[in-house]
């Protein structure tokens, strides 16, 4: 089975440890995660995990399901890079006097869609935002004026055709208020879910 | 009042009878708080905390309650290691409560401080630490909500030494039913069911195979129903033993490794599979490219990670088999496939005339770890709670032991824990006091936990204990045999007397090394009132056939 890029979204409780117990899922298979970024979701007291590893689907399938197996997680997804939108932040410091003696700024800014986020007399901090190729060029454009420093961020994605996860939240929460019921959409997408 | 008292509170609040620990500097509050709850909770002062948590795994094992284990920071809390690991697998529900270093001190490398949330966090269901007072009735909730529901487990809660001294205004104690991001009992769905049913239905070869989850779910006689009107023979993984009586006529033996021989043979010619409350673990299905590819698999598990983890199903049925196994035997027909278990029972008289009978009946002088069993068989009627340790013994002990009951057998699956069945034993007694227990231990097993023999000796539980003395780590000596060109690289061990060592804590006890003697010394040890250690000298060089070689398919397993 092919190997490719997989973006894992999964929605957790805001509770201390969990990276850790999450980040284990990968590290025990001996899988390195190529981007990982957490931050507050949508709705309140709920965090989302964004997670890219290169794998087969069928690894991918058991680690979903490992990951959300954790208690303090609530639901996971994934998805191909055909089915989020994703983007990438990068900043890029350069020497002010060289960009501003030898380079048409404007146009180079205008060419890779970036804007000038600080201009200092020693240096100017630029950012263009993107995926990996976008965020590339400007590398390259920059490289011959003396790039001191470069740094790229982890990739956040959104769900194409998702709903958006609140409702589904509001949905569990609404069948579930207590003890008893529990929600088993999972075995509706039987095929999404269980074949691997 | 102090959340020591809160944490103790909490524990008689959930029912909590019986704690095994060990005290220490940071955990010292919450004894100090025991003093005052003598009358509701009998604390057992066990000899080293991996005692105390196979202790409660026993305990746990044999009762079907949540096993609680008390312990210190540092030390103390890496001590659990072992036994936390062994839960998980075998899906054990504990509550251990480690002392902790005061909050302010965390991360300073305090006197006996380690980060026992971070080291147990791959080993346990749930964890987490407690620095204030106020966090301790709901974490307690939630800690024994989590261990016993859905798929059970193990769950460690860490407090801070302030936690346990601090004063608050502790509010009436509220078990916990509900966690947001946690759904134990899945919905069961009817298709699923209906799609199995009809799959058993058209069956012409069908097999079951079950595991403990028949036995976590309390689903015995909804199981029994399903074997019954279905007709279906059925094997056990070790930790599935018991759920169906040794002798039921559908029960057709024990899988994997060294199970049975048509059980293994027949995996990989049923034309339906049905899994229930079982993982497909590597010892069990040996090579999985070779694993019943002919058969059509239905999987009933409370966990949806196992479901196709490691073997492709046809039909998952998602949830709690006490639910699930009702609704499916309501639909399958009354049926018998006596041409089928008649095919069993064949390759059964085969394996009784290559291995059984030779094991249980010896005609050499020497005595057999098989003759033990069968002689204990005979004289308990298969009532006793077996606690047996890892190595070869145990898989004489699982093969042979009659069962008429469940939760009558309580051995280290997953993990393979040498070192757990004298502990595991003490607290199965505990757990199920009007029963007779007898531990079957290795040579080498028993010298790994030896010292808990203090702890029988203080509380005066009942524990048989028979050392099955072969001097040799058998099991991996059987593997160099025959693997290894018989280099037999460390495996000869040494013993002590042991009669003098169990005499040493005023233990009864008795050494056999013939076979005259065997069954006298064995109805001596059953009938001595309180605990007996019985050593019994058994054949050096003895294999444990049938065996599927690593590496092979399950009907590759050889009699010979
Ligand atoms: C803690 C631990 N260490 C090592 C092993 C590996 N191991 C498995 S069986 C075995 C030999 C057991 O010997 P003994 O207790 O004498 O039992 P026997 O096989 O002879 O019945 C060993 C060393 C283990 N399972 N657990």
């Amino acid at each position: 089975m092919d190997r490719q890029e997989y973006n894992i979204t999964a929605y957790t409780e805001n509770q201390v440890g969990l990276l850790n117990r999450i980040a284990i899922i990968f590290s025990r298979r001996k899988i390195n995660i190529e981007s990982l970024n957490v931050s507050p979701s949508e709705i309140e007291g709920i965090h989302r995990f964004n997670i890219v590893i290169v794998e087969t689907e069928e690894v991918v399938h058991k680690l979903a399901k490992q990951i959300e197996k954790q208690v303090e997680v609530l639901k996971v997804y994934f998805n191909t890079n055909q089915d989020v939108i994703w983007q990438e932040m990068a900043l890029y410091k350069v020497p002010t006097d060289i960009i501003a003696e030898k380079v048409l700024v404007e146009r180079l800014l205008r060419e890779n869609g970036a804007r000038a986020v600080v201009i200092r007399k020693d240096y100017t901090v630029f950012e263009t935002t993107g995926h990996r190729e976008e965020t590339d060029n400007l590398i390259k454009a920059l490289q011959p004026y003396g790039l001191i420093e470069f740094v790229r961020s982890a990739r956040i994605a959104i769900i194409k055709a998702s709903d958006g996860f609140h409702l589904k939240l509001q949905e569990f929460e609404q069948r579930e208020p207590s003890e008893e019921v529990a929600e088993n959409e999972f075995l509706n997408d039987r095929d999404a879910v269980f074949t691997m | 009042m102090t959340g020591a008292v809160a944490t103790l509170q909490a524990l008689v609040a959930e029912g909590v009878d019986t704690i095994f620990g060990y005290p220490g500097g940071a955990i010292i509050p919450i004894y100090d708080a025991l003093y005052d709850f003598k009358d509701q909770l009998h604390h057992v002062l066990v000899r080293h905390e991996q005692g105390g948590i196979h202790a409660a795994q026993g305990y746990a094992r044999a009762s079907g309650r949540v096993g609680v284990v008390l312990a210190t920071s540092g030390p103390g809390a890496t001590n659990l290691v072992t036994g936390l690991a062994d839960a998980l697998i075998d899906s054990t529900p504990l509550v251990c409560i480690t002392g902790q270093v005061f909050a302010h001190l965390l991360g300073t490398d305090a006197f006996q401080e380690t980060d026992i949330i971070n080291i147990t966090t791959p080993i346990t269901k749930w964890n987490y630490q407690v620095t204030k007072a106020e966090e301790i009735p709901e974490a307690l909730a939630k800690a024994f909500y989590i261990a016993r529901s859905g798929r059970p487990g193990p769950v460690l809660i860490d407090i801070t030494k302030n936690a346990q001294q601090q004063a608050f205004d502790a509010p009436d104690y509220r078990p916990c039913t509900h966690i947001r991001s946690y759904r134990p009992a899945p919905v069961v769905r009817p298709e699923y069911i209906e799609q199995a049913a009809a799959l058993i239905n058209s069956a012409k070869r069908p097999f079951i195979l079950w595991g403990q989850g028949v036995v976590l779910g309390a689903a015995e006689r909804e199981f029994r129903a399903f074997v019954e009107k279905s007709g279906i023979p059925a094997a056990w993984t070790i930790l599935g033993v018991g759920a169906l009586a040794t002798d039921h006529p559908l029960n057709v033996g024990m899988l994997g490794m060294h199970g049975n021989y048509g059980p293994n043979v027949l995996t990989n010619e049923c034309d339906v599979l049905i899994a229930i409350g079982m993982r497909f673990d590597d010892r069990v299905t040996g090579r999985l490219d070779k694993y019943a590819r002919q058969a059509q698999i239905i999987h009933l598990d409370i966990d949806p990670t196992e479901i196709d983890k490691n073997v492709q199903t046809t039909v998952p049925v998602w949830g709690d088999c006490k639910e699930t196994l009702p609704l499916l035997t309501a639909l399958v027909e009354h049926k018998a496939h006596p041409e089928w278990l008649a095919r069993f029972h064949d390759h059964m008289a085969q394996e009784v005339d290559a291995v059984i009978r030779e094991e249980l009946f010896p005609t050499s002088d020497e005595l057999t770890m098989g003759e033990v069993m069968q002689q204990l068989n005979e004289l308990t009627g298969g009532e006793a709670v077996i606690v047996s340790d890892v190595g070869q013994h145990q898989m004489v002990a699982c093969r042979y032991a009659r069962q008429n009951q469940s939760r009558s057998h309580v051995t280290s699956g997953g993990l393979g824990t040498m070192g757990f069945a004298l502990p595991a034993a003490i607290g199965a007694k505990f757990g199920a006091p009007h029963r007779p227990v007898v531990a079957v231990i290795g040579d080498g097993g028993i010298q790994m936990t030896i010292q808990e023999l203090g702890t029988i000796m203080q509380t005066g539980v009942d524990v048989k204990i028979i050392i099955l003395n072969n001097q040799f780590l058998g099991m991996v000596r059987q593997w160099q045999e025959l693997f290894h060109q018989r280099r037999y690289s460390f495996v000869d061990i040494q013993s002590p007397d042991y009669v003098a060592v169990a005499a040493g804590y005023r233990i009864a006890g008795q050494r056999v090394d013939a076979r005259p003697d065997l069954r006298p010394a064995l109805a001596r040890m059953l009938a001595h009132p309180g605990s007996f250690l019985l050593e019994v000298m058994v054949t050096k060089e003895n294999n444990i056939f049938p065996m599927v070689p690593q590496g092979c398919s399950v009907a590759e397993i050889r009699l010979r």
